[in-house]
């Protein structure tokens, strides 16, 4: 029986104390364990940032790689090995900045990975200037005036885009972002979680403010129906709804295509062509002499 | 018989490429070696490009610029390449060239006549193009019976009746201009391009994954692998960037599949970056940098090495790296399968430097004996191992690598500066330290695997020529023509760049440098690395290949002026 415990590892966390994403953090041990997912069947991939540093402090397999570039090692791995549970940690900064081409053309390659972006609106880990998700005219350490660009709505465009899994959940409510969790990573295909998880430090509103505002969408919520879904997240009231957004069927999946046509196995477990193979190949190449 | 050059020119989309392609196939076929290479506009109509082949009983793998033998497919064609027709040579064209000694022939109107369509044109033009050469007929009815065989039946019945008629018109106004004859021959050539050999080499090498952004003239290689996947096994995939492309690969390679890349000087310019990841997360990775001139877009189309300094100082911080630049297909597909193994082995990116003339040359074999190279596999046994740390320090700098999945041990990787399980530290002295040790531990064993330069002394030369990469045929030329001058000239040629091996220089030798690119990249290198001294260097930059004769004539001039 797997025990949450087995997630645990003795590295150093370097967030501020109290940061939400702690609670992070104990959504995904909760969940895996949920999952019965052992260590050795998890790989998480991360960029830069505060958020794409939980990797590290969780046990399980991990690539900590460069901003913004999560995404396309994430495809790699899934490629070679369609076994291994790959989940990606990453920031608005990150995901939504750095990488917001990688996201774009995951949305459309579907592959079968969990996407989660700790979005706390504001770059964190440079101290505290403006994302592509800071609503105008906040003022941040960079943006003295007050941001005067728009924030993105990545929900929109993945709902747009084809994404058959779409959720928010909150770095504050750690038993119902632990249920979005386990749903995106059963959900065969791209799954992408927005989590709102406000900063302590360098953020505008107290969790207070945040606790004030979300709401979870309840039973009568029907997260198959697209249309209204992205109604849902284009509306910009005061409120924050949190939960399942859109679950689609999911189709055309990132390299399902090789997969029937050439192997379901891991890559890793092809034998590589012999030199007679190879030879007979290059005969191929072979003119005159008759 | 004496070698013999032969130039098909014409706009894009007037089956240049065609024409030389399926030439290329007749006159192996009827035994030659052949070497062909292009030069065209980055364009897909229009313009004026050519396709290059050379024709001999033994290879000669080396571009010539004059022209025994012209095909223009058009007027502008003529403008262009006609310069290039030797004196005694002959233009074939579709009209009659005022004072000019000359085989006209009404291509598309032949094909509209006898097969409906003018496009059967350049069917008629290769039909003609055969004749003047001295090729039977019916060798080049096989070819195309055979190339067009998916097309059907009646394709081919077309093909037939336009080449044939291009034939007998050509042989009618040949009479008194052609000499040549091609008649069979029982050579036997294989014949394959840089991008093909490099291929197939990934492939032997147990080559798993391929991500790659189009790029000319890399394209290639992961568009033979992707139109073979199946026989082969790879996964190809064409990322959205090449910044998407490397970091797919490193995600790859990370999951336990030798990977690859390929890309030229701007895609590789984004790719940097990851050259480093690679480098600090110890991945193995071999990455294809096809040249071509830059700055910036440069010139798409045309061939260079203008990115020698780039590769070998590519990527930010410190970390080991090789980088080869094979010279021909034989050599490219050996490079490749050590390209794998050694990236594989020391878990460090390993970068094949081509360029658009390697990439696009057809060479001619009479063997493709990559002799006994082959897959050497590294990845370390799981079950001799209680406490996995991926970046366990060793000796040699060397760390067991396992992969995630491959047993219950977890394997960790982070650009970060990091612990022994990849974690991030910043413990200087204590870790960051050791670690930057521990990476910079395999430099030593790099410089003993790397091979010595290649010495080509025909007699105890006095003048020697020191190139890399793509130019070595040129070199050889250039010291076989030298020698009718008088000149007793021998050649140096590196063909694995980074690290540099121990390697002593012969003393009292006049020595130059031929490099595609205009500031000497190479002699920079040496210079820095052996303290070498260079008379000159005799470099070509306007986006074609060093030719022999090119470099005969820089020689000359340059060293009548010291």
């Amino acid at each position: 029986m797997l025990k949450i415990k087995a997630y645990d590892n003795e590295v150093e966390i370097q967030w501020c104390p109290e940061c939400p994403n702690f609670g992070i953090l104990q959504a995904f041990k909760s969940a895996l364990t949920q999952l019965h997912k052992a260590p050795h069947e998890v790989c998480f991939v991360s960029g830069i940032g505060q958020g794409a540093k939980l990797p590290h402090y969780l046990n399980c397999n991990f690539f900590n790689g460069l901003h913004g570039r999560a995404i396309p090692v994430a495809l790699g791995i899934q490629a070679v090995n369609p076994k291994m549970t790959t989940i990606v940690v990453t920031g608005d900064g990150d995901c939504y900045g750095e990488g917001g081409n990688h996201f774009l053309h995951a949305l459309r390659r579907n592959p079968d990975i969990t996407v989660v972006v700790h979005n706390n609106e504001i770059y964190a880990l440079t101290k505290g200037q403006a994302s592509p998700t800071t609503p105008l005219g906040e003022k941040r350490t960079l943006q003295t005036g007050g941001v005067e660009i728009a924030p993105l709505n990545m929900p929109a465009i993945a709902i747009l885009t084809g994404c058959t899994f779409v959720a928010r959940g909150f770095a504050g409510d750690v038993e119902h972002l632990k249920d979005i969790l386990v749903r995106a990573v059963k959900h065969r295909g791209f799954s992408y979680v927005d989590v709102v998880q406000p900063c302590i430090t360098w953020g505008t509103h107290p969790l207070s403010w945040y606790k004030e505002r979300i709401f979870k969408l309840g039973d009568d919520y029907d997260p198959s129906d697209r249309k209204a879904a992205l109604e849902g997240v284009l509306e910009r009231d005061d409120t924050i709804p949190i939960g399942v957004l859109y679950e689609g069927l999911s189709k055309n999946i990132f390299a399902d295509g090789f997969r029937e046509k050439i192997t379901k196995a891991p890559l890793t477990e092809l034998k590589p062509l012999g030199k007679a193979e190879i030879d007979h190949i290059i005969s191929g190449f072979a003119f005159g002499g008759e | 018989m004496e070698d013999l050059n032969v130039i098909i020119a014409g706009a894009a989309g007037q089956g240049v490429e065609t024409i030389g392609d399926l030439l290329i196939q007749t006159a192996a076929a009827q035994g030659y070696a052949v070497f062909s290479w292009k030069e065209y506009e980055s364009r897909i109509r229009g313009g004026q490009n050519s396709y290059s082949i050379r024709i001999s009983e033994a290879p000669r793998n080396a571009p010539v610029m004059e022209a025994d033998v012209l095909l223009a497919l058009n007027e502008g064609a003529i403008e262009k390449y006609g310069p290039l027709l030797k004196k005694e040579g002959t233009l074939l064209a579709e009209k009659k060239a005022k004072d000019r000694k000359m085989i006209a022939i009404p291509f598309a109107e032949i094909a509209q006549k006898v097969a409906g369509k003018k496009i059967y044109a350049n069917t008629v033009a290769l039909g003609a193009l055969a004749a003047v050469l001295g090729i039977e007929q019916q060798r080049l009815n096989a070819v195309l019976s055979r190339v067009f065989a998916v097309k059907g039946k009646d394709i081919i019945q077309s093909n037939h009746l336009a080449a044939e008629k291009g034939y007998l018109k050509a042989v009618a106004d040949c009479a008194d201009m052609c000499s040549w004859k091609l008649p069979k021959r029982p050579g036997k050539h294989y014949l394959l391009t840089v991008n093909e050999a490099i291929s197939l080499a990934s492939v032997y090498a147990g080559c798993r994954f391929i991500a790659a952004y189009p790029m000319s003239p890399s394209t290639g290689i992961i568009t033979f692998l992707a139109k073979h996947q199946e026989e082969f096994g790879v996964f190809a995939e064409q990322a959205e960037d090449e910044i998407a492309a490397i970091n797919m690969a490193i995600g790859a390679g990370y999951a336990g599949v030798r990977a690859m890349t390929a890309t030229s000087g701007g895609g590789f310019a984004l790719m940097v970056e990851g050259v480093s990841l690679a480098g600090m997360t110890e991945t193995p990775l071999v990455i294809v940098l096809a040249q071509r001139p830059g700055p910036a877009t440069g010139l798409q189309t045309r061939t260079a090495q203008g990115d020698l300094l780039f590769a070998v100082n590519a990527g930010h911080g410190e970390f080991p790296k090789m980088v080869f630049a094979p010279s021909d297909p034989l050599d490219a597909f050996i490079k490749t399968v050590r390209a794998f193994n050694l990236a594989d082995q020391y878990q460090i990116p390993v970068i094949l430097m081509t360029d658009q003339f390697l990439s696009d040359a057809h060479f001619s074999m009479e063997e493709f004996d990559f002799g006994r190279i082959e897959p050497q596999f590294h990845m370390a046994d799981s079950s001799h191992i209680k406490d996995y740390k991926r970046y366990a320090l060793t000796e040699d700098g060397i760390s067991p690598r396992l992969y995630p999945g491959c047993s219950s041990h977890l394997v960790g990787a982070d650009s970060d500066e990091h612990d022994e399980k990849g974690h991030m530290t910043e413990d200087l002295p204590g870790m960051a330290v050791p670690m930057a040790k521990k990476r910079l531990a395999k430099m030593k064993y790099l410089k003993a695997e790397i091979s010595m330069p290649e010495e080509v002394f025909l007699e105890e030369p006095d003048i020697i020529f020191v190139g890399w990469g793509s130019s070595r045929q040129g070199i050889v030329e250039a010291i076989r023509l030298l020698n009718k001058d008088g000149v007793n000239a021998g050649m140096i040629h590196f063909t694995e760049l980074w690290p540099l091996p121990e390697y002593a220089f012969p003393s009292g030798k006049s020595y130059w440098t031929v490099e595609n690119n205009s500031t000497g990249q190479l002699a920079r290198l040496l210079r820095s690395e052996y303290g070498m001294d260079f008379k000159g260097t005799l470099s070509r930059y306007d986006g074609l290949p060093l030719t022999g004769d090119f470099i005969r004539r820089q020689f000359n001039a340059q060293n009548k002026s010291l």
